[in-house]
């Protein structure tokens, strides 16, 4: 709509709603790298803490027929450093620690003997590619229950062959596609898949799926700066799918 | 028309029996105030008397302008960020055999490495998202969207400016605050931010919005969709930067300050 006004009178219009423009000018902090590496720390934090409630955990990640799943030597071989860190699988024994019943080794066999899930599901990477593949272990909540975990502690911890850590929140791990897997498509881990053990799970990214397991801990607070291999240097912790 | 020939009409002294009535004194009131607190709301002072008047507009509400500088500053950071996150995995294809598309120079991203671009792209969607979803609803409960939403009768008008644009045709005459062209460039915009936003979600939670992702005919689809998105802001953004220079100061300083001086058109 046009309006009619003297020339004084729309320079100050103008001078007062361009004045009101100045919020906007907030966001130039983002061009200083000090303060700008603590709002984008903070803004995966708070994606994090979105992420968790968004979470449902009854609601199942979508599964596939064998024929859509790819063929194994498709399914790549994704490590941070070696793909192969000589466990030694003769004398391979999970430890348990933290807030269970009954902490100490276990074996693969006492593993292999809890009910077993097969899936074919995607795996995504951060690094935004994704292939479907044939899982095959215990749902983490089986074993939770066997060692008399208190499934009311918030995390689990993982610690790997390899030096990877990772940790997951309570709800993700005891989520029914969560897996402690020890087969991909009917046969025994490879060694660069991760053998004997590792985690597999339908509703997360594939760096929290760590490979070669060595240590579970059940536990109420992560260690600053070791959440996660990968998380320690910038990665979403949640990072749920 | 009756309200034609009231407007028309110097405005009737207050009816003095209406005045009694509380209410009516309440309604006046509550006018006059808001008269005071909107100066630029105010009817135009046309005084044929006085010469030195200017002709100016208020074109872009403050919320409109604060939405379009946070957007502006949020595409920059997302766009380049999300180029420095496609070069982790420049493809559409599988992983195996990895076919690299595009080889984007480091210099265009932002954030230096995946986990960096991550971390920005993840802090400007909030931003992005909750700016956007300020604009669209004030767009639709203000009205102003009447000004820039391309419509079915806009279609006609499309090719006689860009004609105009692209093979120096004739220029249409003015018809309002935007031309068809330029309501079909900022409404396509809308599409567009809808578009990164939704396939967004699906790229950010697969699993959780699994029916979303199923509307984008599945996760691999959807990250070809959410490119395309950006490929859309990008062929806008230079189009509409070259014409903001051709138009001038006037036109550039009023998303600044809301007010254009001496609008092209007419009404």
């Amino acid at each position: 709509m046009i309006t009619r006004l003297e020339d004084k009178e729309l320079k100050r219009r103008s001078r007062r709603q361009l004045l009101k423009l100045a919020p906007v000018a907030a966001l130039g902090v983002f061009a200083f790298p000090q303060v700008s590496d603590r709002l984008i720390a903070a803004g995966v934090r708070f994606g994090d803490w979105a992420s968790g409630a968004l979470f449902r955990s009854q609601h199942l990640a979508q599964t596939f027929s064998n024929t859509d799943v790819v063929p194994f030597e498709k399914f790549p071989y994704n490590g941070y450093d070696v793909l192969d860190p000589e466990v030694d699988l003769e004398k391979w024994t999970l430890t348990v620690e933290g807030d269970v019943q009954r902490p100490g080794e276990y074996k693969l066999a006492q593993i292999q003997a809890l009910p077993k899930l097969n899936q074919n599901t995607r795996h995504v990477c951060v690094e935004g590619w994704d292939v479907v593949g044939a899982f095959g272990g215990t749902p983490i909540s089986n074993f939770l229950t066997l060692v008399g975990a208190n499934t009311g502690a918030r995390f689990l911890e993982v610690e790997c062959a390899d030096d990877y850590y990772e940790s997951i929140d309570m709800a993700s791990a005891l989520h029914p596609q969560s897996l402690l897997c020890y087969e991909m498509y009917g046969q025994p881990l490879d060694r660069g898949h991760g053998a004997p053990l590792r985690l597999q799970m339908p509703t997360k990214l594939g760096y929290k799926q760590a490979k070669y397991l060595d240590t579970i801990r059940v536990t109420n607070v992560l260690k600053p700066g070791k959440t996660g291999y990968w998380e320690d240097q910038g990665y979403s912790w949640f990072g749920g799918l | 028309m009756s309200n034609e020939e009231e407007k028309k009409q110097p405005a009737p002294p207050p009816d003095r029996a209406a005045d009694a009535e509380s209410g009516a004194v309440e309604a006046v009131v509550a006018k006059l105030d808001m008269v005071a607190a909107e100066p630029e709301a105010a009817e135009p002072i046309a005084k044929a008397e006085e010469p030195a008047l200017v002709r100016a507009a208020y074109e872009h509400p403050l919320p409109i302008r604060i939405t379009h500088w946070v957007n502006a500053i949020s595409l920059f950071v997302l766009v380049a960020s999300g180029l420095r996150i496609f070069r982790a995995f420049p493809s559409f294809g599988p992983k195996i055999p990895e076919k690299v598309l595009l080889d984007i120079p480091k210099s265009l991203t932002l954030g230096g490495w995946l986990g960096g671009a991550l971390q920005w792209h993840f802090t400007f969607m909030w931003i992005f998202a909750a700016s956007g979803v300020v604009y669209v609803v004030y767009q639709v409960v203000s009205g102003h969207y009447r000004t820039m939403l391309f419509t079915p009768r806009d279609i006609p008008g499309v090719w006689p400016m860009a004609r105009h644009y692209f093979f120096f045709g004739p220029k249409s005459p003015a018809t309002g605050q935007y031309n068809p062209l330029q309501k079909l460039a900022y409404t396509s915009t809308i599409a567009f931010g809808a578009l990164a936003l939704l396939t967004g979600i699906v790229l950010y939670k697969p699993v959780q919005f699994s029916w979303l992702a199923f509307l984008f005919g599945g996760f691999h689809l959807t990250r070809v969709w959410h490119f395309a998105a950006m490929c859309g802001f990008l062929a806008f953004i230079p189009g509409h930067l070259i014409m903001v220079v051709l138009h001038g100061w006037a036109n550039f300083y009023s998303m600044l300050s809301g007010w254009k001086r001496e609008p092209e058109y007419q009404e």
